[in-house]
């Protein structure tokens, strides 16, 4: 291997020393411990005791935004001054992907939890095959169905009648979300959430077709409606969960049933929020910065990746968490 | 901006506000010692207690805290950052960049690994102590019998995640994006190859372990039932969950190991690696076979005998791979003109001591004899053959390898060799018997244990402190070297060593290829 210099090379420009890393730790520190502590306090701490620990997550997580802010603004105008060579702004591209990769990982732990259950746990629990050979030392009576209407708890007659397996108690929802439940399909929430989001996705592409036109108006008109879309989502998500919480009987401590259901929707749910965030300031940057070019508009392109990605989820979760 | 076209600031603000690879690869390294030396004092805590049965110097909750605590600190704290920190320092050497893809991140990724270290070793002073419920923190132990410190580790583990992803999606990045021209794929260096695939399974991984911890979470604080069969979940979930983690995590620690000792044995053999290609694909074998593994740790909880049978046979397939890799180092050193520095002894050394932990480990892979093996100290003398021989020995070679390169100065030889035969011997009479007092039945984690098992268990604990006290030596050569060592300039530094980073100056000048260099 020799050296030599290549003659048509655009500089990669590695930025200056920079505050923001140890700003964004200080921060994220501040934040996650606060958030510790505020969770220890609820489940173990003295009522009566107060404590700063919402002080400490919330100038943490003010902190931390601030500097997320900064951080941003720092990239854009690095590339607004046209310091950022194509090879660089490939580096973006590259860790917004591996980025989704891992968010697609995350969601498969949970996908993972909620298959293992269904497939394997509730029949063992229920005393089928090898695994059910405890059923009748444990959990004699219960029988599985899905959605868990009834915890192998309540099969026993409840927390104080099961001793060996007592670590809180798990009431299984009288009403289930799924569509064999449901009354009418008009009337069923989770397909009008699936008809909004999936329009958005569409109206999302319609304003990406509109930015690579250069035609800003269309942009900006398709970035909103998707915008207010994803607002309109998690608006029936939030009465979703009412409606679950307060009708249905559908809860957190409802059992596998509810431990899934509330984490799996709940995490797309937040994924949502952070995707329409990320979309509400693209809008912004073209409505009062006038950015983004033809050619040059990856912060809106990545956005949009993530706001498509959070859609693809929607479809799985829409299939095995309600449907099927 | 004026000085940094130059070279490094002064004072502190270098450290805490740098985007240079160097000076990221430097902190990733010496943070690792420092936790390497906390997770190691642990370890003698443990190893004391067990000098000889009875109950002497610790209670058994205690205990169990120091070895959660040396298997969390000495895995996330020491292992893993050591080789993020060669990456630091090495890829963009090797591949002709003049930094990692993305610097300020590189820069985040580091400094949020000291604090987290530091919530997780206040856990110690905490009310209910820290953590006590095992490296693996399976549940409900790690749930519903938990002390309150548990929620600290869970967010330490989520950052420690979050540092490992962006660590990872930056050496990607660097890996397909910042290459000279001229080098293709098939010509990168192997300890580049190992990173690029070792930092795919840190990004495929890493969440899933995100997932187990927030199930955790969820159950302790909000009343879910994940881990819980009262409500229709499963504590076997978690050990599912955590070892399609863990499984690829034993990897991502031995990967990088691969990469460096594929670059040390060539070298002092003056003969290039024997079947690059192999190697590569090899490495990807690994890899891939990793994700369909994971429930070899977990033979004895009760599996159907389908996937019994599924994961012995396909644990077994990962010593096909692994075996092509050590068959070409060997083959690299037969016929060569060899020498024997420090590097290449650590390299040797890992040689022969990681093929016994492969063997152990098809041992353990047979899942009916696992029930024999299972929780005994059989295991654990297996994963210290891998994780101790294999990693830190790999590492040790690496260091000694590259620390002329960076620092522009030499080690002391002689001091160098010391260092490595006290390591030799210390590490071989500390765990080699543990095989024998696992195979008679001495389960792992317990604090006291019985009279038969007292001498070897006395033998391990002399070992063990032969081993720790060696690190200390490693220590003092490696700060002399820096201080006061003699100067070296030869690009080279050693004769056989090839590749990009060693047609740079010595020492390595703090801004590297700035413009490309072309590989032919």
């Amino acid at each position: 291997m020799t050296s030599q210099t290549s003659t048509a090379y655009e500089k990669y420009h590695v930025p200056p020393k920079s505050r923001l890393a140890i700003c964004a730790t200080t921060g994220l520190m501040l934040s996650v411990y606060g958030a510790a502590s505020i969770m220890n306090d609820m489940t173990f701490g003295d009522p009566g005791v107060s404590t700063n620990s919402w002080s400490i997550f919330l100038c943490g997580l003010f902190f931390f935004l601030a500097t997320l802010f900064a951080w941003f603004r720092t990239a854009i105008r690095e590339n607004l001054a046209g310091l950022n060579s194509a090879q660089l702004k490939h580096s973006y591209v590259l860790g917004m992907f591996w980025f989704i990769f891992s968010e697609v990982m995350f969601f498969l732990a949970f996908f993972g939890a909620l298959f293992y259950v269904r497939n394997l746990v509730g029949p063992w629990l229920a005393g089928e095959g090898e695994g059910g050979r405890m059923n009748g030392l444990l959990w004699q009576g219960f029988e599985f169905s899905w959605p868990m209407m009834q915890t192998p708890q309540e099969a026993v007659g409840g927390a104080a009648a099961q001793p060996l397996a007592n670590n809180g108690t798990f009431a299984g929802p009288q009403t289930s979300l799924s569509f064999a439940q449901a009354h009418a399909w008009w009337a069923w929430l989770p397909l009008w959430n699936t008809v909004v989001l999936l329009s958005s996705s569409f109206t999302c592409h319609l304003a990406h077709m509109g930015i690579l036109d250069g035609d800003r108006r269309k942009f900006n008109l398709w970035l909103a409606v998707t915008v207010l879309l994803g607002m309109l989502f998690l608006c029936l998500q939030a009465f979703e969960y009412h409606e679950a919480y307060t009708h249905f009987g559908l809860t957190l401590n409802s059992g596998i049933y509810g431990s899934t259901f509330f984490m799996l929707t709940g995490f797309h749910g937040f994924h949502v929020f952070m995707g329409m965030t990320m979309l509400l300031i693209q809008l912004l940057r073209s409505v009062l910065g006038g950015q983004f070019t033809a050619s040059d508009h990856f912060g809106f392109e990545a956005s949009s990746w993530y706001w498509h990605f959070v859609d693809v989820v929607w479809v799985f979760l829409f299939l095995f968490v309600y449907i099927l | 901006m004026g000085d940094y076209h130059h070279g490094p600031a002064k004072g502190l603000s270098r450290w805490l506000f740098t985007t240079n690879h160097k000076d990221i690869g430097t902190m990733y390294l010496w943070f690792s010692f420092a936790m390497f030396i906390l997770g190691g004092s642990f370890a003698m805590v443990i190893r004391a207690e067990l000098f000889e049965p009875g109950m002497q110097l610790v209670d058994p909750a205690f205990f169990n805290q120091m070895t959660t605590l040396h298997g969390l600190v000495m895995v996330f704290g020491a292992i893993m950052p050591s080789f993020v920190g060669l990456a630091n320092w090495l890829i963009p050497m090797m591949i002709g960049a003049p930094d990692m893809a993305l610097p300020r991140m590189n820069n985040w990724s580091f400094w949020i690994l000291p604090p987290t270290f530091l919530v997780l070793a206040s856990t110690l002073f905490m009310e209910g102590g820290a953590p006590a419920f095992g490296w693996t923190f399976y549940a409900p132990l790690s749930t519903t019998y938990a002390p309150p410190s548990v929620t600290f580790f869970i967010f330490s583990i989520h950052v420690l995640g979050l540092s490992s992803i962006m660590g990872s999606i930056n050496i990607i990045a660097t890996v397909m994006n910042m290459r000279a021209p001229g080098m293709t794929y098939m010509k990168m260096p192997l300890f580049v190859w190992t990173w690029l695939i070792t930092a795919f399974l840190l990004v495929a991984v890493m969440p899933v372990l995100a997932g187990a911890v927030t199930m955790m979470l969820m159950d302790i604080h909000f009343g879910t039932s994940f881990f819980s069969a009262a409500g229709g979940g499963d504590p076997v979930l978690f050990q599912h969950v955590f070892w399609f983690f863990g499984h690829p995590e034993v990897y991502i620690i031995i990967l990088p190991a691969f990469g460096v000792i594929s670059q040390v044995i060539p070298a002092f053999s003056r003969k290039p690696l024997f079947g690059y290609a192999s190697m590569v694909y090899a490495t990807a074998s690994i890899a891939f076979l990793s994700f369909i593994v994971w429930a070899h740790h977990m033979f004895t909880v009760g599996m159907p005998v389908a996937g019994e049978l599924f994961f012995m046979y396909a644990t077994m397939l990962i010593a096909v791979p692994t075996g092509v890799k050590v068959f070409n180092w060997v083959t690299t050193m037969w016929r060569g003109a060899l020498t024997f520095e420090t590097p290449m002894l650590f390299a040797i050394g890992f040689l022969i001591l990681f093929t016994i932990g492969g063997f152990t480990g098809l041992m353990l892979a047979i899942a009916p004899a696992d029930f024999q093996y299972h929780d005994s100290y059989f295991v654990v003398a297996h994963f210290h053959y891998v994780m101790v021989a294999g990693a830190v020995f790999s590492m040790s070679a690496g260091i000694y390898f590259w620390l002329p390169k960076w620092c522009g100065r030499m080690y002391n030889e002689a001091m160098g060799k010391t260092h490595f035969w006290i390591s030799f011997i210390g590490f071989n009479l500390a765990f080699f018997p543990q095989h024998f007092v696992g195979l008679a039945g001495m389960p792992r984690r317990i604090p006291d244990y019985a009279l038969q098992f007292a001498d070897f268990n006395m033998m391990s604990s002399i070992g063990a402190f032969i081993y720790g006290a060696s690190q200390i030596l490693f220590l003092y050569n490696v700060i002399a070297t820096i201080v006061a060592g003699k100067p070296v300039s030869d690009e080279k530094v050693w004769d056989g060593a090839e590749g990009l980073e060693w047609t740079l100056p010595t020492p390595a000048p703090y801004h590297t290829f700035e413009t490309p260099p072309l590989v032919k």
